[in-house]
């Protein structure tokens, strides 16, 4: 199944396809690799989660945890269910119903889990007049971003999955973003798709080339080192020698490296 | 003898470990006017700009009172500091790193600005801009938050000389012993002093061992506390961990802020903008050395009361040779070890120990120490219609008089009233004996005896608390030049360089998710 298609213009494929499954995805992709490098070596003073729970409280008690713990859930739901080729899951002995029974169950409560966070976190956007005040450009952009895709996502399951007929993304979609990234790009396995499972493949990529503007920055400043790390930090103002710093223990973080302005 | 007033020889005759030095604030407070300039000149330095607008790294508050932000003091609420788990192992109150890491979304122990006070600007172009008419034109107050006009019901320092103490004071978490009921009927007449906060740059800061980016740190050559504007994150998770809540989250900029011990100035070898703006001349800076391989072992001593001993005993004596040659070993230059043993806060703290620690039992072991005030004692004796200046009607007033004394304990000593008392009997006899002398008599020196202090001692205590020019208040060693280009590389990040604000038009570093005008309406500044 995986015939090589380079050079992209498989005969078959008109511009358009081609433009919208092979150009705008690299094109997004290049922007989420470069974007987050220029932003991560000129903006580490804005690299952050801008928390507003100093305004408000209540809400995000229950929409961050919500809202998070879907979006982990979906995230490894994309993972499995994209990146897994189904050829390798039968290969494991799980049956295309058995997969399909679980992705629908977890996917359902992951993504509801998910739309009511992100709903209570737009809501507490909206209301509390501080953080309304204080949502600024990059949010304008990746709240209604991030809610079509979710949405699109939830109502394409919804409509094909739980209440439809049912539809094997995996031997479309899911062809095709393999494709992308295995640098064997095959436009024409999502053509034939549903409308909302492309519509919510095209938000995704927008997102995606959006992420590194925005503060999804802070998902990739997971604090996992936290667990390992002595409590106190010490830190030198000048950059230490060797022997001072055995002298000190060795607790201690170096000076950032990234920075000498 | 009080416990704490024993002559310890601080370290026994253990091995000295890895020297640091501190530069440590002592506060006098019966000194304290409570006018409030240390504060303004402080948020005129550091945090007059968008998104600390409601933040105060100096704040003086009226005790008994509640304090900012309200009840901070309160930990079993805001669960700050550190305390013993049931193995008396040192645990942040706050929980765990697992638990912290999973609280990350929401994170449950955060206070929100109601707790602090809502920041406000007022319209004063409405007083130029008004139409003429019968009635005086007024600056109506605005929220600097929503822009609105907004009545003002809160602030750092509400009750204020403790007015509206009556409603509010009573909520003084301090206040939560079976004698505290006889202080709340009976403040009013008897005591009040005024309570000035900044970082305690501790030496087991609670708000550096709850950051999950590990943005927060300690400084090895002079003990300062800072975040790291670059690495901060935002998990806001040492807010909650600093029992005296002086970490704050910057609305603005989504990160971490606190007081810098104005780490520019300290490195020129000048004071901070509170103590070099100080009214009242009673604040002091100075070294200390500690031993940092103690700390740890110090702050997780069993009971609350030893741990102002313990704290003492992590403090190291600068004229001892032993000590001198650990912190050559340790890299601290010349100049520093020959400024700790001029520092006017060891004196304080370790060789008169009439400074005391703000709240021992948070076990961060804080840096900034204070004087208790004799004041409120000397108003009591007063009021019970006795002579302030006959040592011997003081000193029943310290012992006999309930109020203040176990009020300040609970303050200053974990509870331990002896400490305070011990404190208090020192000033009293200290007073009394230059008093007389100041009245060309001798002096007492049974008196001064009875408290275990010399007749030179006492005139070296007396021009210290009373009389000390501005270079014996501040004996701050400036930094070493050959640190000083590393210096302006890693704090390259002052948190006023980039406020977020207005007035940052280049906005330069600043590229991204920071509004920069946020509340047109409102002006810029709080
Ligand atoms: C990797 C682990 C992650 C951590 C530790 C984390 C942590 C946080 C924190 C602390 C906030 C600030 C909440 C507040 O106080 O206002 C936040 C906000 C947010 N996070 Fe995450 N996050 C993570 C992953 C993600 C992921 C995977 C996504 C989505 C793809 C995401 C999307 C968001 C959004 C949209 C907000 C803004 C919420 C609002 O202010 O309305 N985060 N996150
Ligand atoms: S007082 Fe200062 S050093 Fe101590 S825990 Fe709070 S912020 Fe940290
Ligand atoms: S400036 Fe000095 S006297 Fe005035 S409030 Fe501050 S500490 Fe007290």
């Amino acid at each position: 199944m995986n015939a090589p298609l380079l050079p992209v213009a498989a005969a078959s494929t008109s511009g358009a396809d081609l433009l919208l499954w092979v150009a705008f995805p690299y094109a997004c992709l290049a922007v989420f690799v470069v974007g987050h490098a220029w932003r991560y070596r000129q903006d580490q003073f804005g690299w952050t989660s801008r928390t507003s729970q100093l305004f408000e409280h209540r809400w995000l008690r229950w929409a961050g945890p919500l809202f998070h713990l879907g979006a982990f859930m979906v995230i490894g739901g994309h993972v499995v269910g994209l990146a897994v080729p189904d050829t390798w899951t039968e290969a494991a002995g799980i049956s295309e119903h058995a997969y399909h029974t679980t992705a629908v169950w977890a996917g359902s409560v992951a993504g509801v889990a998910m739309v009511t966070g992100l709903g209570m976190l737009c809501a507490r956007r909206l209301l509390t007049r501080p953080i309304r005040l204080g949502t600024d450009r990059s949010d304008k952009v990746l709240f209604p971003l991030l809610s079509a895709t979710v949405l699109l996502g939830l109502s394409a399951t919804a409509t094909h999955n739980v209440f439809g007929p049912g539809y094997d993304y995996r031997c479309t979609v899911s062809v095709w973003f393999r494709g992308v990234f295995t640098l064997q790009p095959q436009p024409d396995a999502i053509t034939g798709a549903p409308l909302l499972f492309q519509l919510h493949a095209l938000t995704a990529c927008l997102l995606f080339a959006a992420w590194p503007f925005t503060r999804l920055v802070h998902v990739w400043s997971a604090p996992i080192g936290y667990l390992a790390r002595p409590y106190i930090v010490y830190r030198r103002r000048a950059v230490p020698t060797a022997a001072a710093r055995a002298a000190t223990g060795g607790n201690r973080r170096a000076p950032h490296p990234g920075r000498t302005r | 003898m009080a416990s704490g007033e024993t002559t310890v020889g601080p370290r026994g005759e253990a091995a000295v470990g890895r020297v640091m030095a501190q530069v440590a604030m002592v506060m006098n407070l019966d000194k304290c006017i409570g006018c409030h300039t240390c504060s303004v000149t402080c948020k005129q330095t550091w945090t007059n700009r968008t998104g600390v607008e409601y933040a105060w790294f100096n704040n003086v508050e009226t005790k008994p009172g509640v304090g900012y932000p309200r009840r901070y003091e309160d930990q079993e609420h805001w669960k700050g500091g550190w305390m013993l788990d049931r193995r008396g192992r040192l645990v942040l109150r706050s929980g765990g790193r697992v638990k912290r890491l999973l609280s990350l979304f929401s994170n449950p122990d955060l206070p929100s600005i109601e707790d602090y006070y809502e920041p406000v600007t007022y319209d004063y172009d409405n007083l130029v801009s008004a139409p003429a008419g019968p009635d005086f034109p007024v600056a109506q107050p605005r929220s600097v938050l929503t822009g609105r006009p907004t009545p003002i019901t809160w602030g750092a320092n509400w009750e204020d000389g403790l007015g509206g103490a009556g409603e509010h004071a009573g909520a003084d978490p301090n206040l939560s012993g079976a004698w505290a009921e006889k202080v709340r009927f009976e403040f009013e007449q008897t005591f009040l002093f005024h309570l000035p906060r900044l970082c305690e740059h501790c030496l087991n800061p609670a708000c550096v061992s709850a950051c999950p980016s590990g943005a927060m740190y300690k400084r090895v050559e002079d003990g300062i506390v800072l975040v790291d504007q670059d690495r901060c994150r935002g998990w806001r998770m040492c807010v909650t961990a600093c029992p005296y809540k002086k970490v704050y989250v910057n609305h603005a900029t989504g990160k971490a802020e606190k007081c810098t011990f104005c780490f520019p100035r300290i490195e020129a070898g000048q004071p901070t903008v509170c103590s070099e703006t100080c009214v009242g001349r009673l604040r002091y800076l100075g070294l200390l050395l500690y031993d940092a391989d103690r700390v740890g072992e110090a702050a997780a001593t069993p009971d609350e009361k030893d741990l102002l001993d313990a704290q003492r005993g992590v403090f190291l004596d600068p004229h001892d040779p032993d000590v001198i040659a650990a912190a050559r070993d340790s890299g601290i230059p010349e100049d520093w070890l020959e400024a700790a043993r001029r520092s006017p806060v060891y004196d304080l703290v370790m060789r008169y120990k009439v400074a005391l620690p703000l709240h021992p039992e948070y076990r961060t072991l804080p840096m900034v120490w204070y004087v208790p005030p004799l004041s409120p004692v000397l108003d009591a004796v007063d009021a019970a219609g006795g002579n302030q200046d006959d040592p011997d009607h003081v000193f029943a007033a310290v012992t006999r008089l309930r109020i203040p004394l176990e009020y300040l304990a609970e303050l200053f000593t974990a509870g331990d009233t002896d400490v305070v008392g011990g404190v208090l009997m020192k000033l009293t006899a200290l007073r009394s004996f230059m008093r007389e002398r100041t009245l060309g008599e001798d002096g007492d020196e049974s008196v001064l005896k009875a408290v275990g202090l010399t007749t030179r001692e006492a005139e070296d205590l007396h021009r210290l608390l009373a009389v000390a020019k501005y270079a014996d208040r501040y004996v701050v060693p400036a930094a070493h030049k050959e640190d000083a280009a590393a210096l302006t590389a890693v704090e390259n990040r002052c948190p006023v360089e980039s406020s977020g604000g207005a007035e940052d038009p280049g906005g330069g570093r600043v590229m991204l998710g920071i509004p920069t005008l946020r509340r047109k309406k409102t002006g810029d500044r709080p």
